[in-house]
């Protein structure tokens, strides 16, 4: 029994949400090999051996330099025949999602995503996901092999385990249909800090802030505690804050530690992309808004004043 | 150009969500509209037949009242609807659903498919990739920006890392995201001509699939059991009274997050 974790890298390194999701595979006692798909990329993939994978399979190809879905839907299959893997996990995120359905099609392989937690039950695998709006819990399975998973981002943490792994190359041969979506221009949209999926600490503003330059609470609050800025649809349809840092039903989903809403009403769309958090403070001027309802601590009061006080606070503690 | 837009009818968003409790799927007894998304797919296919001329054709995979909510696409100036609706069908995972609707535009060889990239009842943003791999054609998602000229077609799409500029050549298929455009409401005259518009009702067997490959025999992945998730225990709500920092700090810290 092989499990495949597809480990995605971004400029050389590979993103927490694999290693996490190959930590956990590891945890259900599995072989657990990473992927690792890119052009340049045998020294990250090395990497892995830290984080539980005993084998690293990597496709190394000019084919893969650009972040597209194909080219890897291609490199994957290659290394699921070579490997005879029968599960493949992924950690969501925009190009995994393309690059398992991709997969699924092309194995006939059954994929359950948003899955928010993974057991054993005797030779089975179970997958748990949340549905509607969070209301309900699934547990899911597949009658298919190889099984394919979309785990929710932000889910597991990477574990340390200090192994080193064995590099194993594969090649592939590309589908001519895989490789004619080209990549023209790359646009950078450089936030500061870690990126969202990663953080373990987020704060993030919404129309309450009362104008783009309320951010500056966010950002200043996330520096004081190491972590990063989201925003809500709301305030980026207004042109506040970068897609980017988008959360919820049209952004992302994610699941810190700790998730600081300042000045957001916590409308169901907001609410699915980040009620998996661990903690959720909330501060709000209407005693009335929905994210009452599912934050741990709220507080209502006016943010400018609480959250400079809380920055300040935070900064004097360390 | 002939462009093909894949929808979906949607519980309403205001109707009370709920799984059947024997089958564990999602209810769909209720009122049903046309999936946000996808309105921004079919006005994004409006406004390029607008610019470059041809048709637009939407094409569902549903129950046959998911008609309705094809209408509604037609009043906005879609052309053409084609709903694939059989029995066999119900219960279709992504494998199955992306076989049956693969097969359906097949049919229908369009130079542009389009998706919306989210459905709002929960199910995954990741159709497109499924069908346009059984198509065997270029995909390119999340899209923000699209533009056509000539065979190819240029999309922005939006990442956890900004944006990323893509061509590629039609056929292909896009998923466009909810930031491409403001989609336009019917007006009086499109409601009134919508009825009149063709609207094509398939069965399975119609496009070339056979009932074994789609539904539950046709699916890879099982439902095994729903349940209501743990509750939320220990919240606490304060009014700030000039002390509401010391106490989140204190909250933070009493929890081990400082």
């Amino acid at each position: 029994m092989t499990t495949l974790v597809f480990l995605e890298s971004h400029d050389g390194e590979l993103t927490k949400g694999g290693l996490g999701v190959l930590g956990k595979a590891a945890s259900l006692g599995d072989d657990v090999a990473g992927v690792v798909l890119g052009s340049g990329v045998r020294d990250a993939a090395a990497a892995a051996g830290a984080f539980g994978a005993a084998t690293v399979y990597v496709v190394d190809d000019e084919a893969l330099a650009a972040p597209l879905p194909q080219p890897r839907v291609d490199a994957l299959e290659a290394v699921v025949r070579e490997s005879g893997a029968d599960t493949v996990l992924f950690a969501a995120s925009v190009l995994a999602a393309d690059v398992a359905a991709g997969l699924a099609a092309r194995l006939e392989a059954g994929l359950n995503w948003d899955l928010a937690d993974l057991r054993r039950d005797g030779d089975e695998l179970v997958g748990v996901r949340p549905a509607l709006g969070d209301t309900v819990l699934v547990e899911v399975g597949w009658t298919s092999a190889p099984r394919l998973a979309l785990v929710r981002a932000g889910t597991f943490d990477p574990v340390e385990s200090g192994g080193s792994a064995d590099v194993k190359d594969v090649s592939a041969t590309f589908q001519e249909f895989s490789t004619q979506a080209r990549l023209v221009e790359h646009l950078t949209e450089k936030a500061s800090g870690p990126s969202i999926e990663d953080a373990d600490v987020i704060v993030a503003g919404g129309r309450g802030l009362g104008s783009p330059e309320g951010f500056s609470y966010c950002e200043e609050l996330a520096e004081a505690l190491g972590g990063a800025v989201a925003a809500t649809r709301a305030v980026v349809d207004a042109g506040w804050y970068p897609y980017a840092a988008q959360v919820g039903q049209t952004g992302k989903t994610v699941s810190p530690k700790l998730y600081i809403a300042l000045g957001i009403s916590g409308a169901i769309q907001h609410k699915v992309g980040m009620q998996g958090s661990g903690t959720i403070v909330a501060v709000n001027k209407d005693p009335n808004a929905p994210i009452f309802d599912f934050a741990d601590l709220g507080v209502v009061g006016d943010l400018t004043q609480i959250a400079p006080k809380l920055t300040e606070l935070l900064r004097a503690r360390r | 150009m002939k462009i093909a837009v894949c929808v979906k009818q949607v519980p309403d968003a205001t109707s009370h969500k709920r799984l059947d409790a024997a089958t564990h799927r999602l209810d769909r007894s209720g009122e049903g509209v046309l999936n946000a998304t996808d309105v921004n797919a079919v006005e994004e296919a409006l406004r390029l037949k607008d610019a470059h001329g041809g048709e637009v054709v939407v094409v569902s995979l549903g129950p046959e009242k998911a008609l309705e909510s094809l209408r509604k696409a037609l009043a906005m100036g879609a052309d053409r609807a084609l709903l694939v609706s059989d029995d066999a069908a119900a219960g279709s995972d992504l494998l199955a659903t992306s076989r049956a609707l693969a097969a359906a535009l097949e049919r229908e060889e369009a130079d542009l498919i389009l998706f919306g990239q989210q459905s709002s009842d929960g199910d995954g943003a990741v159709l497109w990739a499924a069908v346009s791999d059984r198509l065997r054609r270029p995909m390119v998602s999340q899209v923000a920006e699209l533009k056509v000229e000539g065979a190819e077609l240029t999309g922005k799409r939006q990442t956890e890392f900004g944006y990323d500029v893509i061509a590629a050549p039609l056929p292909a298929v896009v998923a466009v995201s909810d930031a491409i455009n403001e989609p336009r409401y019917p007006s009086l005259k499109g409601i009134m001509g919508a009825k009149s518009k063709p609207q094509e009702t398939l069965s399975l067997a119609d496009v070339g699939v056979e009932a074994g490959v789609v539904g539950e025999a046709g699916s890879g992945t099982t439902v095994r059991s729903s349940s209501p998730p743990p509750a939320k225990s220990g919240q606490v709500k304060i009014e700030d009274d000039g002390s509401a920092a010391e106490k989140i700090v204190d909250y933070l810290a009493e929890k081990r997050m400082i």
